[in-house]
C-alpha cells in the first residue's frame, strides 16, 4: 500500500516537474509547480513529518506559489507563448543533467546507508523546543537571524516593488 | 700654480646662455647684448692671465712645459678605467683659449652691430655662449671622453647658428646638412675612443700620449687587417677631426654652413669649431706619430694636402665671397692637417706640430678679420655675390684696409701674420716630402690668387651703381676689425716655437730664406695675376675661363662632390639597402608584432561569447565543471 | 520512514527532481521560469534533508530544522525575486533575460 503511494507520489512529482520546466505557458508551469510541492508535502506526511508538510503546504503551496502566481499575472499575458531555448542547446543541457544525474545515482547506490529502522514520531512539540532552545545544540540564534533576515526582505521587497516615489506620481 | 680659477672661463659663457636662454623673451636686446660682450670679456682676461701665468709665472720645469690636470672622476667602469671631468692645462690649451677668447670677443662686439634690429638677437647672443662655453671644454678637455661630449655640443651649437635664419628654406638644409655629415664622422670618432678604451684601458691624454706610456709602446699588441688596432682607432678618430675640420670627402657641409649669419661664420666655420679637428690631431700628436710609425700620420697628411689643393682650385671660381671664404677655409685647414702630418716629435724635427698650432692660430685671426669683413661688405650692399659689388673702397675705407690686410695676411706677404706661419709649414713639408712641398707652394700661389680676385672684385674692380649709396659700418663693427687687423699684421712675431712644440720643450725658429722666399714670390705671382685679371674690367678671365673650359665647370659646380653624395645617398643607400630594410622591417618585423595584436583581438572576439553577462551560461559552465570533476573524482581517484 | 521504501529510491527520485531544476533553470529564457526551477532544486535539497535525518539519525531534529529554515530562506528569496521582476518589469517592460543582458554593463 505505502508502496504504490510512494510510487504514485514519485511519478507525480517527476512528471509535473519536467511539466513545469517544459510548459510555455507561463500560469500552467506554475500550477505544475503547485502539484509538485504538493506532492513533497505528501512524502512528508509519509514520512511522519506532520509539521514540515504542513509547512510545505502553507508557506510553498500557499504563500510562494500565490506569490509567483499574482507576479506573473503583473507582468504577462494569460495566453503568451514563452520563448524557448534552440533544440540544440534543450539536447546538450538535457545530456548535461543525464550524466549528471547518472553520476549522482552511481555515487549514491554504491554508498552503504547505515539505515536505522524505526518508526518514531516527531512532534510539533520537540520541533519547538528545539528550535528555541538555549541550551548546546539549540537553534534559537539562526531562528532570530532568519527572522531578521525575513524582516528585511520585507523591507527590501516593498521598497523595490514600489519604485520612486517620482514614477508614481507621474 | 693653481689652475681652478681656469674653471670659471668656460663657466661664465655658460652661466649667460643659461642667463640669455631663460629670460629670452623678458631682456633687452641691447641689454643682452652688453651682458654677453661684458661676459666674454671677463672670460677673455681670464684666458690671458692663464695664458701670462702659464708660460711665464709657472713656466717651464726641468725644461718642459708640464701639462697640469684639475679633474674628478665622474663615471667609474673599473679600477682602471674611468671617465673624469676637468681641466688639462698645456700649451696647446693655453693657446686655444687666448684663440677662442679674442675670436669670441670680436665676434660678440661684432654682433651687437651686424645683428641690430634682428628678432633673435638675445637668442643669438645665447647660442655664441653655448658655442663659447662648449669649445672652452673642448680645447681644456682632461680624456677622449669628455672632448667628446664638448665636440658633440659644439656640433649642436653649430646647428643652431646656421639654422639660425629658421625661416630660409635653404639655412634649415644647410644646417641639417652639417649635422649629419658631422655626425656621421663623429660616428668615427666615437668608434676610435671605444677600440681606445678597450685595447689601452685609458682614455686620460696625459696617459695615452705619454712617448713612454703603456698605450704607446703596446701599440703592436693587437692587429687587425694587417694594421695595429691602435692605427684602425687612430684613422677612425682622424674621421671624426675630418669630418669638423671639413677635410676631403666630408668637407660638403661647410660651403654650406655659410648659410649662417657672417659672425658665425667668422666664429665657428672660420676661426674655432672647425681647427677642432686639427686640434685633436694635435692632442694626440704623440699617438700619431709613434704608434704604427707614423702610419695614420701619413694618411693625415696626405688628405691634408689633397684638400687643400682642392678646395684652393674651388675657390677660384666661385662667385659668392663667403663660399670663396668657406673654401679658402678649407684649403688653410687642410695645410695644418698636413702640416702636422709631415712633423717629427723632438726639438727641431717637431717643426710641423709648430707650424701647424702656428697657422691654426694666425689664421683665426686673418681668417676671422676677412669673414667679419665680408660681412661688413654684405652688411652694406645687401648681397654675397661678387657681381653687386665693386668700387667700395671709396665707400668703406676702414673695412677696405683691413680686408687688405687680412688678403695680404692670408696670401703670406712679409711681415703679416701668415708668411711666417705658412713659411714654417712650407719648411716642414719640404723636409719631409718633397711632393707635398711642391704642392703646398702651389696651393699658396692659388691662395693669394683666389683672395685677391673677391679683395679686387669687391674693393677696385667695375663701378657698380648701387640704388643706395653703400655706407661704412658703424664702431660696434669696425673695431672689432681694427683690432684683428692689428693682431694679423703682429702676431706673426710671436716667437711661437719657445712655447708650442709637440715635445713642450721648445726650440727657436729660423727662417730658412730660400724657401720663404720662393713661397713669398709665388704668393706675389698670385696677387700680380689676380691685379691683373680683376683690377679693371677686363675679358680676361673670361678668357682664361674658357680655356681651361669643362675643367673650370667642374671647379665651378665643386667637383660635383654633392651630386656624387646625392647619388651615393639616394640612389644606391636608400633604394638599394634602406628601402629593402624598411621593407623587411614593415613586413616582418612589425609584420610579426602586429599579427601577435591581431591573433590576440581576434581570439578574444571568439571567447568573450564565454563571458556573456547570462547567469544561465555560467550556470551551464559550473555544472558541466561539477559533473567532470565528479567523474574524474570517481572513476580516477578510486582508491 | 516508509514501510517497504529503501533511502536510495528516494533520493533517487530527488535527484531526478534536482537535475530537472537544473534543466529548467538553464534553458529556460523567463525570470519567473528560473525562478520556478530554483524552487524546484531547493525542494529537491530539502526532501534530502528530511529524508536522511529520517532513515539515518531519527532520533536528532537537525534535518528537519534545516528544513524549516530553508523553506523561510526560499519565501524571502522568492518574495525579494518577484518584487525585482516587477520592478525591471517597470523599467524595461520585460522580464526576459535576453532584454535583462544591459544591466551587465
Amino acid at each position: 500500500m505505502e508502496r504504490i503511494l510512494f510510487y504514485s507520489i514519485a511519478i507525480i512529482v517527476i512528471v509535473f516537474a519536467l511539466a513545469s520546466v517544459a510548459s510555455r505557458k507561463m500560469l500552467r508551469s506554475v500550477i505544475y509547480l503547485l502539484f509538485v510541492l504538493c506532492g513533497i508535502a505528501g512524502l512528508y506526511f509519509m514520512i511522519d513529518y506532520n509539521f514540515l508538510a504542513a509547512i510545505q503546504l502553507t508557506v510553498y503551496a500557499g504563500g510562494i506559489v500565490v506569490l509567483i502566481i499574482f507576479s506573473v499575472l503583473l507582468v504577462h499575458h494569460i495566453e503568451l507563448e514563452l520563448e524557448i531555448a534552440k533544440f540544440p542547446k534543450q539536447i546538450a543541457t538535457g545530456l548535461l543533467c543525464l550524466s549528471g544525474l547518472g553520476v549522482f545515482l552511481y555515487t549514491l547506490y554504491s554508498y552503504d546507508f547505515h539505515v536505522i529502522e524505526n518508526n518514531m514520531t516527531t512532534t510539533t512539540q520537540s520541533i519547538g523546543e528545539k528550535l528555541l532552545s538555549y541550551e548546546a545544540g539549540g537553534f534559537i540564534l539562526p531562528f532570530e537571524v532568519v527572522s531578521v533576515l525575513l524582516l528585511a526582505v520585507m523591507i527590501g521587497a516593498i521598497v523595490l516593488a514600489k519604485g520612486k516615489q517620482k514614477s508614481k506620481t507621474n | 700654480m693653481s689652475i681652478d680659477y681656469i674653471f670659471a672661463i668656460p663657466l661664465v659663457p655658460l652661466t649667460l646662455f643659461l642667463l640669455l636662454g631663460i629670460l629670452y623673451k623678458r631682456i633687452k636686446p641691447s641689454v643682452s647684448g652688453y651682458i654677453g660682450v661684458l661676459g666674454l670679456l671677463s672670460s677673455t682676461v681670464l684666458s690671458f692671465v692663464a695664458a701670462y701665468q702659464y708660460f711665464f709665472v709657472h713656466g717651464k720645469v726641468n725644461g718642459v712645459y708640464e701639462s697640469m690636470v684639475s679633474s674628478t672622476v665622474w663615471m667609474n667602469f673599473t679600477p682602471t678605467l674611468h671617465i673624469d671631468m676637468g681641466i688639462l692645462i698645456d700649451p696647446i690649451s693655453v693657446m686655444m683659449l687666448i684663440v677662442v677668447s679674442v675670436v669670441s670677443l670680436m665676434v660678440h662686439i661684432y654682433s651687437r652691430g651686424y645683428m641690430k634690429g634682428d628678432e633673435g638677437y638675445t637668442k643669438f647672443f645665447a647660442f655664441l655662449s653655448l658655442f663659447t662655453f662648449s669649445m672652452y671644454g673642448l680645447v681644456l678637455a682632461t680624456n677622449l671622453f669628455q672632448i667628446y661630449i664638448f665636440w658633440e655640443l659644439v656640433g649642436v651649437s653649430s646647428y643652431l647658428l646656421i639654422g639660425y635664419y629658421y625661416t630660409k628654406g635653404t639655412a634649415v638644409a644647410a644646417a641639417k646638412k652639417a649635422f649629419i655629415v658631422t655626425r656621421f664622422a663623429d660616428l668615427g670618432f666615437l668608434i676610435g675612443i671605444l677600440i681606445i678604451g678597450y685595447y689601452t684601458g685609458t682614455y686620460d691624454f696625459q696617459t695615452l700620449t705619454d712617448p713612454e706610456g703603456s698605450a704607446i709602446l703596446n701599440w703592436g699588441a693587437t692587429s687587425f687587417m694587417g694594421l695595429s688596432v691602435i692605427t684602425w682607432a687612430l684613422i677612425l678618430i682622424f674621421m671624426g677631426g675630418a669630418g669638423k675640420s671639413a677635410m676631403f670627402p666630408l668637407h660638403i657641409w661647410l660651403p654650406d654652413a655659410m648659410e649662417g649669419p657672417t659672425p658665425v661664420s667668422a666664429l665657428i666655420h672660420a676661426a674655432t669649431m672647425v681647427v677642432a679637428g686639427v686640434f685633436l690631431v694635435a692632442r694626440l700628436f704623440p699617438m700619431f706619430y709613434f704608434v704604427e710609425n707614423g702610419f695614420a700620420l701619413n694618411i693625415v697628411a696626405y688628405v691634408g694636402a689633397f684638400s687643400a689643393l682642392f678646395a684652393a682650385i674651388i675657390a677660384i671660381t666661385q662667385t659668392d665671397i663667403k663660399r670663396v671664404l668657406a673654401y679658402s677655409t678649407m684649403s688653410q685647414l687642410g695645410y695644418m692637417m698636413l702640416a702636422l702630418g709631415v712633423s717629427g716629435y723632438d726639438g727641431h724635427e717637431g717643426v710641423g706640430y709648430m707650424a701647424s698650432m702656428f697657422h691654426l692660430f694666425t689664421h683665426a685671426m686673418f681668417k676671422a678679420l676677412l669673414f667679419l669683413g665680408a660681412g661688413s661688405v654684405i652688411h652694406a650692399v645687401h648681397s654675397n655675390l661678387l657681381k653687386d659689388m665693386g668700387g667700395l673702397r671709396r665707400y668703406m675705407p676702414i673695412t677696405n684696409i683691413t680686408f687688405l690686410i687680412a688678403a695680404m695676411a692670408i696670401a703670406g706677404v712679409p711681415p703679416l701674420a701668415g708668411f711666417w706661419s705658412k713659411d714654417e709649414i712650407l719648411v716642414a713639408a719640404y723636409e719631409h716630402h718633397k711632393l707635398l712641398y711642391f704642392v703646398a707652394v702651389f696651393v699658396a700661389g692659388l691662395t693669394a690668387f683666389y683672395i685677391f680676385r673677391i679683395y679686387f672684385g669687391i674693393f677696385w674692380g667695375k663701378e657698380t651703381a648701387y640704388a643706395h649709396p653703400p655706407k661704412e659700418s658703424p664702431l660696434s663693427m669696425t673695431f672689432p676689425l681694427i683690432v684683428l687687423a692689428v693682431l694679423s699684421a703682429t702676431v706673426g712675431f710671436v716667437p711661437f716655437s719657445e712655447f708650442v712644440t709637440a715635445d713642450n720643450v721648445g726650440f727657436e725658429a729660423h727662417i730658412n730664406y730660400p724657401l720663404a722666399a720662393i713661397a713669398t714670390l709665388t704668393g706675389l705671382i698670385g696677387i700680380l695675376l689676380a691685379w691683373a685679371f680683376y683690377k679693371k674690367t677686363s675679358t680676361l678671365p673670361d678668357t682664361y675661363a674658357r680655356t681651361f673650359g669643362s675643367f673650370y665647370k667642374w671647379a665651378y659646380h665643386k667637383f660635383y662632390m654633392d651630386e656624387v653624395y646625392l647619388f651615393v645617398t639616394r640612389k644606391i643607400l636608400f633604394r638599394q639597402v634602406s628601402e629593402r630594410i624598411a621593407k623587411f622591417d614593415k613586413k616582418y618585423v612589425d609584420g610579426t608584432m602586429i599579427g601577435i595584436g591581431n591573433k590576440t583581438v581576434l581570439t578574444s572576439t571568439k571567447i568573450k561569447g564565454l563571458q556573456s553577462g547570462r547567469v544561465q551560461d555560467y550556470a551551464y559552465g559550473f555544472v558541466v565543471g561539477v559533473v567532470v570533476l565528479a567523474l574524474v573524482f570517481i572513476y580516477l581517484w578510486t582508491n | 520512514m516508509i514501510t517497504g521504501i529503501s533511502i536510495y529510491e528516494i533520493l533517487t527520485v530527488t535527484s531526478i527532481l534536482f537535475f530537472i531544476g537544473v534543466y529548467g533553470f538553464i534553458t529556460r529564457k523567463n525570470l519567473i521560469s528560473i525562478l520556478i526551477s530554483i524552487e524546484l532544486i531547493l525542494n529537491a535539497s530539502v526532501v534530502n534533508f528530511v529524508v536522511i535525518n529520517k532513515y539515518l539519525y531519527p532520533e536528532n531534529l537537525e534535518g528537519v530544522l534545516f528544513a524549516i529554515f530553508i523553506i523561510a530562506v526560499a519565501a524571502a528569496e522568492t518574495a525579494l525575486a518577484v518584487s525585482i521582476i516587477i520592478s525591471l518589469y517597470r523599467q524595461i517592460g520585460s522580464v526576459e533575460v535576453k532584454d535583462t543582458e544591459t544591466m551587465k554593463y
